[in-house]
């Protein structure tokens, strides 16, 4: 397959903090309409990985590609939902607005959005199944309506591609359900998604394809091939036998 | 234009100016970064005055414009090489200060630029320097910086609202998206140094902190939504002008620091009483729930 038709082309990619490397060797070629999952232990790198392949962060080395050309170019196909985390939910603004700003990209300068942006931005919530909260000021949503209100934004990028940086940290199941239903549309629409998560005893349910990663990759390829003790042990190392909410690393034994 | 008027106009456009850039300021978490831009211009000021030999009022703004975005990007760069954020701002700015201090104590005797008229302005002399195009007095000088700083900031955020909203919200998605942050950034710096420096002849350098804080704090209590804080808080700017004046009045006190004290006074009702989130209606809301619920 030519490498163009990859949505998302990872070659020799690191990154470094004040010269003290986090991530090196980094290479991966990911196949179109597949669900992605990204793990590794705290500080592998994880978010790293997506925010610099989103351009994001600086490369210290190598070549990131979306569908055969460079990020700037390609912005339009990737839509992206961050750590929940990473913003201020005090800000004024309700849930329709934040959603909208998924739009921006689309409007363009000196434009502002328009009554077909705002019904796209309210079906983008209806998805979630949070339409009744469109005018909801967005520090009165718990957790999980706030993840929500990030998936619908980052569908109103209309994307290609989507990057979601640990969209089933701290949320409820009602949530869950709700995000795992819209990988799967997305992954029926061909689209390609690549999910930071945590929980080591989802993995095998919901992705097709697996990136480990601890500061380098281990392996990447199809989840029943990878997923296996002998690469968990290398990703997580002595520190599974320490994190008490990880489950045993033996998924195949069951 | 009656002298109480034009006192009363002036100061409703600093704090309406400050009010409206102060939002931003505020939901980004940057409101000391107004403080640091109100002092580090004062070397700009004097290097401008000492270069054009007068006082006019455009190469002291472009002079303190150019060092308030220098201020910014000082700060900037410190951060990014690792220095705590509230550190990199008193840094910068006390340093900036400093120097702007020594070049007046050092020229002070060839020019007539007063530091506590720097520092504390006097608003009351606003009205006996005007402004003249062509030979015809077109009015207070005052007015006229104040009011172009205004509808210039009004202008450049309503151009790019929708930009200045995700890059307060949301800096990364902005970023993804392929707005310039960094740009948005020093945009909004640029304004406020502006702004601050307009305003510095009728309030003075400490007030205008006072002006880029207090009225968009308020409206930040009173809503939900930023079009609704922004107005709010240009329209608690005004009222604090016009009830500062009169205060101002009846204590026969200072004009500017009567003004800022009663947009002080606004903070305090809006604490306590806002609807939504104010101390008061809390607390009776909680009492009445109580009560609801002790009832059998």
């Amino acid at each position: 397959m030519q490498t163009s038709n990859r949505p998302v082309s990872v070659r020799d990619l690191s990154v470094a903090y004040h010269r003290k490397p986090v991530l090196r060797d980094v290479q991966f070629d990911a196949p179109e309409g597949k669900l992605i999952g990204i793990v590794g232990p705290n500080g592998a790198g994880k978010s790293t990985l997506i925010k610099a392949i989103m351009n994001l962060l600086p490369l210290t080395g190598g070549e990131v590609q979306i569908y055969g050309k460079p990020y700037k170019e390609q912005r339009a196909l990737v839509g992206y939902v961050p750590q929940r985390e990473s913003v201020d939910w005090d800000f004024p603004t309700s849930a329709l607005d934040v959603v909208l700003m998924g739009r921006y990209g689309k409007l363009g300068w000196f434009r502002k959005p328009k009554a077909a942006d705002r019904e796209y931005a309210m079906d983008c919530l209806d998805k979630v199944g949070m339409a009744d909260f469109a005018k909801r000021q967005i520090s009165q949503l718990s957790g999980g309506q706030q993840q929500r209100v990030f998936l619908a934004r980052s569908l109103a990028q209309d994307a290609r591609i989507y990057f979601m940086d640990e969209p089933f940290v701290g949320v409820d199941a009602a949530t869950e359900k709700a995000i795992i239903r819209i990988l799967n549309e997305l992954k029926t629409q061909k689209k390609t998604v690549l999910v930071v998560h945590h929980d080591l005893q989802t993995v095998r349910e919901y992705f097709d394809w697996l990136l480990m990663l601890n500061m380098r990759q281990i392996a990447f390829g199809p989840t029943s091939e990878v997923f296996t003790t002998d690469n968990l042990q290398k990703t997580y190392g002595g520190r599974l036998t320490v994190l008490p909410d990880l489950p045993e690393p033996v998924a195949e034994t069951r | 234009m009656s002298m109480g008027l034009t006192i009363i106009i002036t100061g409703a456009l600093v704090a309406a100016s400050c009010g409206f850039l102060g939002c931003f300021l505020i939901l980004r978490r940057m409101a000391m970064l107004g403080d640091a831009i109100s002092h580090a211009v004062l070397p700009g000021i004097v290097i401008a005055f000492l270069m054009s030999g007068s006082r006019d009022s455009l190469p002291m703004l472009l002079g303190a414009a150019a060092l308030g975005l220098l201020c910014t990007f000082f700060i900037q760069s410190l951060r990014s090489q690792g220095v705590q954020s509230d550190a990199a701002i008193s840094v910068t700015f006390t340093a900036l200060f400093a120097i702007g201090v020594i070049l007046v104590s050092l020229y002070t005797r060839q020019v007539d630029l007063d530091l506590d008229c720097v520092l504390y302005g006097e608003i009351a002399y606003v009205p006996w320097d005007t402004l003249y195009l062509f030979g015809n007095n077109i009015g207070p000088k005052a007015i006229w910086g104040v009011g172009t700083a205004f509808i210039l900031s009004f202008l450049v955020v309503g151009l790019f609202f929708k930009e200045f909203k995700i890059v307060s919200f949301d800096p990364q998605m902005a970023a993804a998206l392929g707005i310039p942050v960094l740009l948005i950034h020093y945009l909004l710096m640029g304004l406020v140094s502006i702004t601050t420096v307009a305003s510095f002849e009728s309030v003075g350098a400490i007030l205008v902190v006072a002006m880029l804080t207090v009225p968009s704090a308020t409206a930040y209590l009173l809503t939900d939504r930023l079009e609704t804080m922004l107005a709010i808080s240009v329209g608690v700017g005004i009222l604090s002008s016009l009830f500062g004046y009169w205060l101002s009045l009846i204590f026969n006190a200072s004009i500017a620091g009567s003004m800022t004290v009663a947009a002080g006074i606004f903070f305090i009702l809006a604490f306590l009483f806002s609807p939504l989130h104010g101390v008061v209606t809390r607390w009776l809301i909680r009492r009445k729930m109580r009560a609801a619920t002790d009832q059998p």
